[in-house]
């Protein structure tokens, strides 16, 4: 019986086994860089929306508030934010994400000031809610409450929910956390109209709280 | 950072790419050689064969087994059949005696005691040079034993021709899972045949030159996997064992989960009981494929399939969990919203690839094997009935023959 093993065909399986590998791993990274990408590519155009905004509110802003109105909120921001937590979750928190999410922060603290500005300067009806969460691990409501959340944002296209990653290592979040009072023991924490919250807010108290408002 | 289950997974979906292309590539280094003849193989002699039929309560399949070994296309004066009672409890033994008027019939009755003693009573008979079994629950192709035969004309360093199995005319979603899972069986053993490392002999018509059993003795009990077992000790010493692709046997298959469980518990038992007898044979280069390839290829399959199943439990368990944490926060009047679709929440790592990879070699392997069965409907979509259940319900066998190993206890025969 023929028992000589072709070590050169297992070699070559190896060879071509591992050249899948690479390609596979190749693959897989082009298409985590290109949703990056695409995140990016989002981040940039709500920038503009933001700033265009705030230059429309500046040069209109004496004279009329209709004509401002409807393009004030940037609805690309919640898709961004779903995007990111996507990516968080799917890609990891690799150093990319990480600016991406602190970029995103920014961009939320500015969509809020100019809502809220533009809101009682003319008279808007909009509910505004900041949402302060960290890790599961750390926070084990977390999760409810942003599900809760995504909830309301549904039912009350009027409702703005701003969230905010505790951890998130940037200037203007930690101001934030300051201004309110957030401690890390005491997350989730909402900031309602100006009430803050702690702990997790069931879907009950928070439409109450909403509908007074709007 | 890697975890350790991404280490694991990625080792096996290695081992697993590198099976696949291993077998993809003898099939591409052999595929001209595979033929599938018509009609009858020229034979320039035809030497006398004994097939044994050990029974045991099969009263409701024997007589299309001994009808099928009538109406074979081979001289009746070169075949001998054995029908050899494993004492039975039902109509059995009337059904064989009714087959004693045939002068190449010889009927044997003996008490029970396992389908080993009774192939080993027929070897006691023998006296052909050729000798194979039959299951009393298979049916032949009337030109099997002709092919088969026209291997050990063509090879005299062949020591047993294996046929291939088929599974006979399946009606239910399991059978034709099973159906599917022979089919790519045919392709399997035949690329395997060409590495010359085919890890069992199996009991519907293999034939084997009478040689083997002079030599090496007689079947053994084998964990009631005495095809495998004989397979086992031909690769130890060096017998070389071919695969006839070509001769067709017709198996009934078990018609529900219990009884395929309890068959495949059998063979898988089996074949971790009689790998770890010849464990010596595992890695060791003077046995060839069959040492580095076959048995390595059984174990990682085990492996692989069982981890498949745990992440795949383990993704269901966290898909309720996320569906009770939004039951809890929103109670029961949530509204349905059938979400907006985005190709940016399409996932496409890299392991998606690989195991997409691995599905297609998998796919190629059941059609291929479905052309060499001359099945006419190669592209039907009864090969996916393969993946549920042998996806979903193989690793219980594969746990619990685990368990009985550790624990020493043998599975019944049915």
């Amino acid at each position: 019986m023929n028992n000589n093993i072709d070590w050169k065909k297992y070699l070559i399986v190896f060879l071509i086994t591992a050249g899948l590998f690479v390609t596979a791993i190749y693959l897989g990274n082009y298409f985590g860089d290109k949703k990056l990408s695409q995140l990016e590519f989002i981040q940039d155009q709500i920038s503009i929306d933001i700033l265009s905004t705030e230059t429309q509110f500046s040069l209109l802003s004496e004279l009329s508030c209709k004509n401002i109105s409807d393009s004030v909120f940037a609805p690309e921001l919640g898709e961004l934010g779903s995007k990111l937590e996507w990516s968080e979750n799917n890609i990891g928190a690799t150093k990319e994400v990480v600016y991406l999410r602190k970029y995103y922060s920014l961009l939320q603290i500015k969509d809020y000031l100019l809502a809220k500005k533009i809101s009682e300067r003319c008279g808007a009806k909009s509910a505004f809610i900041l949402y302060f969460y960290t890790t599961l691990e750390n926070c084990r409501e977390c999760k409810r409450q942003e599900i809760v959340l995504t909830n309301l944002r549904e039912r009350y296209p009027e409702l703005k929910v701003y969230s905010f990653d505790y951890s998130t290592k940037l200037g203007a979040v930690e101001a934030m956390l300051q201004i309110y009072k957030i401690k890390d023991t005491e997350l989730p924490a909402l900031v309602v109209n100006e009430d803050v919250l702690s702990g997790f807010q069931s879907i009950d108290e928070l439409e109450k709280r909403i509908e007074k408002v709007l | 950072m890697f975890l350790l289950q991404d280490i694991i997974f990625y080792v096996l979906a290695f081992l697993s790419v590198y099976i696949q292309v291993f077998f993809f590539v003898t099939f591409l280094e052999n595929r001209k050689r595979i033929v599938v003849r018509e009609g009858h193989p020229e034979l320039s002699s035809y030497p006398a064969v004994t097939i044994a039929v050990p029974c045991w309560n099969e009263e409701h399949t024997l007589p299309a087994t001994i009808q099928s070994l009538r109406d074979l296309n081979y001289p009746k004066n070169k075949l001998t059949i054995f029908l050899i009672d494993d004492g039975s409890t039902d109509g059995t033994w009337n059904i064989i005696q009714k087959f004693a008027q045939y002068p190449n019939v010889k009927i044997f009755r003996k008490e029970n005691g396992g389908k080993h003693t009774a192939l080993n009573l027929a070897l006691e008979n023998t006296e052909t040079d050729f000798f194979g079994g039959l299951d009393a629950d298979s049916t032949i192709h009337p030109e099997s034993l002709a092919r088969i035969m026209s291997y050990f004309e063509k090879d005299k360093s062949a020591m047993a021709v294996a046929p291939s199995v088929i599974v006979y005319n399946p009606k239910k979603f399991i059978q034709n899972a099973q159906k599917t899972e022979y089919d790519m069986g045919v392709y399997l053993k035949k690329m395997l045949g060409f590495l010359g490392a085919i890890p069992v002999t199996p009991g519907p018509l293999t034939i084997f030159r009478k040689k083997v059993f002079d030599d090496l003795g007689h079947y053994r009990h084998g964990h009631n996997t005495e095809d495998m077992e004989i397979a086992y000790r031909m690769h130890k010493n060096h017998y070389k064992i071919e695969y006839c692709n070509d001769a067709f046997v017709y198996t009934n298959s078990p018609s529900d989960v219990k009884k395929l469980y309890r068959q495949r518990l059998r063979w898988i038992y089996g074949f971790i009981n009689n790998t770890i007898d010849y464990r010596q044979v595992l890695f060791d280069k003077k046995y060839g494929n069959f040492s580095f390839f076959t048995l390595p290829v059984g174990v990682i399959s085990i492996l692989a399939v069982s981890y498949l199943f745990v992440r795949i439990i383990l993704f269901f368990g966290y898909f309720v969990y996320s569906k009770i944490v939004v039951l809890s926060a929103l109670g029961w009047n949530f509204d349905f919203r059938v979400p907006s679709f985005d190709f940016f929440f399409i996932h496409a790592p890299a392991f998606s690839f690989l195991i997409a990879l691995i599905y297609s070699l998998v796919i190629f392997s059941m059609i291929f094997g479905r052309k060499m069965t001359n099945e006419k409907r190669i592209f039907s979509l009864d090969i996916l009935y393969f993946f549920p259940v042998f996806i979903l319900i193989a690793p219980f066998w594969f746990f619990q023959a685990i368990y009985s190993t550790i624990i020493r206890r043998r599975p019944a025969w049915r």
